[in-house]
């Protein structure tokens, strides 16, 4: 038997020399001499950390209970791996351009960068990954025992196993703080590893089938000879495992690690597809003979899972025992250290630095180092991962099955498939839906699975478990909404997916998710059609140098340097510092993303450029701004535009005022001369009266006669102004009355005197036509008509003058037409005789002052009527028209005055 | 949004290339297919037919996984746009 010591000194040797490969392969990682590191080879020998010492005991113990079962927790693998194009090209690729640090990571990233999801994917994550550390505690502390019974209890073999991982853990797996920069020692630990765990099972399985069982052969026939020969499928249970483990292997925290995060090149899955199957394969070959010639051979109650142990040392084989040993000491530890890298990113980046960077809302750039913050907080986390895996181990009694929590960890971290696979898949998926699919599928799982694996009376009492929560046997863990008989496994599995799936697309057809989730899922989705870089910040105002301190404390001082110093060469500015362009930030952002995880890196950076809300919404607001602007701009032309209008017209007004004063300087110097002629003769014969002391009576009688007629047309002429000015000012009072327009016309006729007595103008009237009534003032249109016939009388030049008026009445008004049978107006005067002063013969026989027909024109228009010369008459022709509908209308607003 | 227009025959090549995306979309279902398949026959079969079925399928995956990725373009070099949604 071998003693404990050399066990303990190979185990130490063995880890030894793993310490070294990683330190020196880090060593020459750094001095960029380790591509063959980046070769396919490894990338396939490390995704071996899928087989744990789960596989490398429990498969055999599996079998052993169940027979060919255990094979589909190597199915599902295979076939996502086979079908790489499919997922995990995609995975790859967005892992790669949205610089991924993990699952939490993406899935945080996905929904719009949200720390509330990638907190709740981590503490998932943790509840579910840490039974299977706790297995790994187990198998390692079993398979110690077969060698040692008796020294010292599990317990303390375990605790010894958890530290001295957390130690390696810590040294190599928060070394470098860049997860872009990959954990080249770990890989290369864990490929070793992952040949070391491959060649110590076939080398088991090669003597058991070739040593003990004699060949092949012979095998089969122990195999068809075992209990496990009849195989007792149960096809619900085989294809709800095989899709599980299928999930479980694109979900598991540590799996997604070693795909995604330490992918170093896409075209390393292409060989991985076909590689991988063929590494699990081989681990699953040997598993079967093993199993039955274990079972055939071994004695009674011995425990199947140690048989890979147990049966060399039946025959002897210490060696291969021992190799066997560090087979499963391998399996054992690469799954521990990797997966508590992977959550301790997960910790430090979607639930330590949120914290730390909410409880200093200063900013990133006041107070504290970030780097150390970050580093510390995923040594503490590993070591508190360790630990509580230890606890787990301790406190769940370390059960017999490993099997059985392997698979509790599969379902629990399972539940993270529909928002995984939605967020890659459908651009429709949301934060919302995202949240409560998790929350639903995590409840239902804690419920159903988790709580019930302690065992009954551990959390669950036996009553519990039958009669359900508060008794309501719809609730019963195992037995959900009352439906039995199913395998535990399934029923928790079935539950907790399909509820899971529901929340998650009802969640997300109900909810409207927000412009930065919209965008990433646009991403995220279509990542192959553009997988351009990451859109990223608007340009700001933001000092570099604050960034280059930030970038300091997270990056650590001469990375940080580097980059700026790199970015200022870019831009041409070598020996200062960059400009802080939107293609540096999001470069920056990046950077930091790969140390922190998107999320953070963005939130920090947010918080420097001050700009800590959301780009896109930003973005928004800005597009908002410029539509705004373009509103301002739009209205800015309107108003110029109508001053544009006002300008023109008091450009109108301006000139008509012009006008108006030009013509009421003619106005007035007409006025002048009107006044001076009078007043001339007024004086002249005035002076004459005063001096000539020997004028006769006579003369002293016509010039005094002289004097008052022109002081006469000097009155009249003032009284035709004043009532000028009245009638365009509009002040004039028109009281109106109706009466047959023959009255007015009699009134007029009558005012004049006696025609005959003066000139014997004859007026001819038809009476009958007369007799229409109209609304009007009555004096003042027959101002009108007094004008109108003294003009006649004065100008008429035909030997025997005659006057006709004639009344027509036409729809809406009368007109009244005088034709007298002169000679008339020439053509040329036409236009003027309406205009003031405008007097066609010098004659001032008539001794008008020129303004009658101005002021009739201004009565009938006052009266809504109008007046005018019609041409084409033999004498002088006016037709004045009465507007009987709009007659009473100004003057009912002179009435009111 | 209104995508270019795509020619409406391919070039054999890049129509070769086409099917062979195609023919790796399709992995997955047929692994699912012949790995569930042994469930149609639960308790019909012994153990060991049952793991020599499973391994003979798993080979044949595997050997055609081999073949598609050396063809299947690894990097997004070649194809232009549509090349995930191409006929």
């Amino acid at each position: 038997m071998l003693s404990f010591n050399l066990l303990l000194t190979v185990c130490l040797g063995y880890a030894g020399l793993l310490f070294l490969i990683a330190f020196l392969t880090e060593r020459r990682a750094r001095e960029g001499r380790a591509n063959w590191l980046r070769s396919p080879l490894v990338y396939t020998l490390s995704l071996s950390i899928y087989c744990t010492g789960w596989t490398f005991f429990g498969a055999v113990g599996y079998a052993a209970r169940s027979g060919l079962e255990f094979i589909t927790i190597y199915l599902g693998p295979s076939i996502v791996m086979i079908g790489w194009w499919v997922i995990l090209r995609k995975l790859v690729r967005i892992g790669k351009t949205q610089r991924i640090t993990s699952i939490a990571d993406l899935i945080s990233s996905r929904y719009g960068k949200s720390t509330f999801i990638g907190g709740l994917v981590t503490v998932l994550a943790v509840v579910g990954t840490t039974p299977y550390i706790a297995l790994q505690l187990q198998s390692v502390t079993l398979s110690f025992q077969v060698f040692s019974p008796d020294a010292g209890d599990g317990l303390t073999t375990g605790f010894w196993v958890a530290a001295g991982l957390a130690i390696f853990t810590i040294i190599f797996g928060t070394r470098s703080l860049d997860v872009d920069e990959r954990h080249s020692g770990v890989v290369v630990a864990i490929a070793i590893e992952a040949v070391v765990k491959l060649f110590a099972l076939c080398a088991v399985g090669a003597f058991v089938v070739w040593g003990v069982a004699e060949g092949v052969g012979n095998s089969a026939q122990i195999i068809s000879g075992s209990p496990i020969s009849d195989w007792d499928m149960r096809p619900d249970r085989w294809v709800t495992l095989t899709m599980l483990s299928a999930t479980a292997f694109i979900c598991l925290p540590r799996m997604f690690h070693v795909l995604v995060v330490e992918n170093s090149d896409e075209r390393h899955l292409a060989m991985a597809s076909w590689a991988f199957p063929i590494y699990l394969l081989l681990v699953s070959l040997f598993v079967l003979p093993i199993a039955a010639v274990g079972l055939a051979i071994m004695p009674e109650g011995q425990n199947p899972d140690l048989f890979v142990i147990t049966l060399p040392l039946e025959f002897g084989r210490e060696g291969l025992a021992m190799l066997s040993f560090l087979g499963g000491f391998s399996a054992a530890t690469s799954m521990v250290v990797v997966a508590s890298i992977a959550l301790s990113t997960m910790v430090s980046n979607h639930v330590v630095l949120p914290i730390w960077l909410n409880s200093q809302r200063g900013g990133a750039t006041v107070s504290g180092d970030v780097r150390q913050v970050v580093l510390i907080s995923r040594r503490v986390s590993i070591g508190v991962i360790l630990a509580l895996g230890y606890l787990y181990y301790r406190y769940s009694g370390g059960g017999e099955a490993l099997a059985a929590m392997g698979l509790i960890a599969f379902v629990g971290v399972a539940q993270v498939l529909p928002a995984l696979l939605g967020g890659i898949f459908w651009r429709g998926a949301t934060r919302i839906g995202a949240a409560a699919g998790v929350l639903v599928g995590f409840a239902v799982w804690f419920y159903a699975q988790y709580l019930p694996s302690f065992g009954e009376g551990a959390v669950f009492s036996a009553a519990f478990l039958e009669g359900g929560a508060w008794g309501i046997s719809g609730l019963r863990p195992q037995a959900l909404f009352g439906i039995e008989g199913l395998d535990p496994l399934v029923h928790a599995v079935f539950w907790s997916l399909s509820l899971n799936t529901f929340a998650f697309i009802i969640g997300s057809l109900v909810s409207f998710p927000n412009p930065l989730e919209r965008l990433q899922g646009a991403t995220f989705v279509n990542i192959h059609r553009y997988s351009g870089s990451v859109r990223g910040w608007a340009q700001s105002a933001v000092e570099a140098e604050d960034l280059l301190v930030m970038a300091q404390r997270i990056v650590g001082p001469s990375e940080a340097q580097a980059l700026f110093v790199d970015a200022a060469a870019e831009q041409r500015k070598e020996g200062h510092i960059p400009d802080v362009t939107p293609a540096f930030l999001e470069r920056l952002e990046r950077k930091l993303a790969g140390s922190v995880g998107a999320a953070t890196a963005h939130a920090m950076v947010g918080q420097i450029t001050g700009d800590v809300a959301v780009t896109v919404e930003d973005l928004m607001r800005v597009a908002d701004e410029t539509a705004q602007m373009m509103e301002h701009s739009s209205q800015l032309e309107t108003k110029s535009r109508e001053l544009e209008g006002f300008a023109r017209q008091l450009q109108d007004v301006n000139d008509k005022l012009t006008q108006i004063s030009l013509q009421k300087d003619a106005f007035l110097s007409q006025i002048s001369h009107e006044l001076r002629t009078p007043m001339t003769s007024i004086r002249s014969f005035s002076e004459v009266l005063r001096d000539g002391e020997d004028l006769s009576q006579d003369d002293r009688t016509r010039y005094s006669a002289i004097i008052h007629d022109e002081t006469l047309r000097l009155t009249r002429l003032l009284d035709d102004l004043l009532d000028l000015s009245v009638l365009e000012s509009g002040r004039a009072v028109l009281d109106v009355s109706t009466l047959p327009l023959g009255e007015v016309i009699d009134q007029a006729v009558a005012s004049l005197g006696t025609p005959d007595a003066k000139d014997d103008l004859r007026i001819l009237r038809r009476p009958s036509d007369e007799a229409v009534a109209v609304s009007t003032h009555p004096d003042r249109l027959a101002q009108v008509f007094i004008n109108i016939i003294s003009n006649a009388q004065k100008y008429c030049d035909a030997p025997a003058p005659a006057l006709r008026i004639s009344v027509a009445k036409d729809p809406g008004g009368v007109s009244v037409t005088f034709i007298d049978n002169g000679s008339g107006i020439p053509p040329e005067d036409q236009a003027i005789i309406f205009e003031k002063f405008a007097r066609l013969s010098d004659t001032r026989a008539a001794g008008g002052a020129g303004l009658g027909l101005a002021i009739c024109r201004e009565i009938m228009t006052q009266l809504g009527g109008s007046i005018d010369y019609m041409p084409g008459h033999d004498g002088a022709a006016f037709r004045v028209r009465i507007n009987t509908q709009t007659a009473s209308k100004p003057a009912a607003l002179a009435t009111n005055s | 949004m209104s995508r270019e227009p795509e020619p409406m025959f391919l070039a054999r090549e890049t129509y070769r290339r086409r099917r062979l995306m195609d023919a790796g979309k399709m992995m997955p279902i047929l692994g699912a297919i012949l790995f569930f398949a042994p469930a149609l026959w639960a308790g019909q079969l012994s153990t060991l037919t049952g793991l020599l079925y499973l391994l003979l399928c798993w080979i044949a995956m595997i050997v055609a996984a081999v073949l598609l990725s050396r063809r299947l373009p690894t990097q997004d070099t070649g194809p232009g746009p549509g090349d995930e949604e191409g006929r």
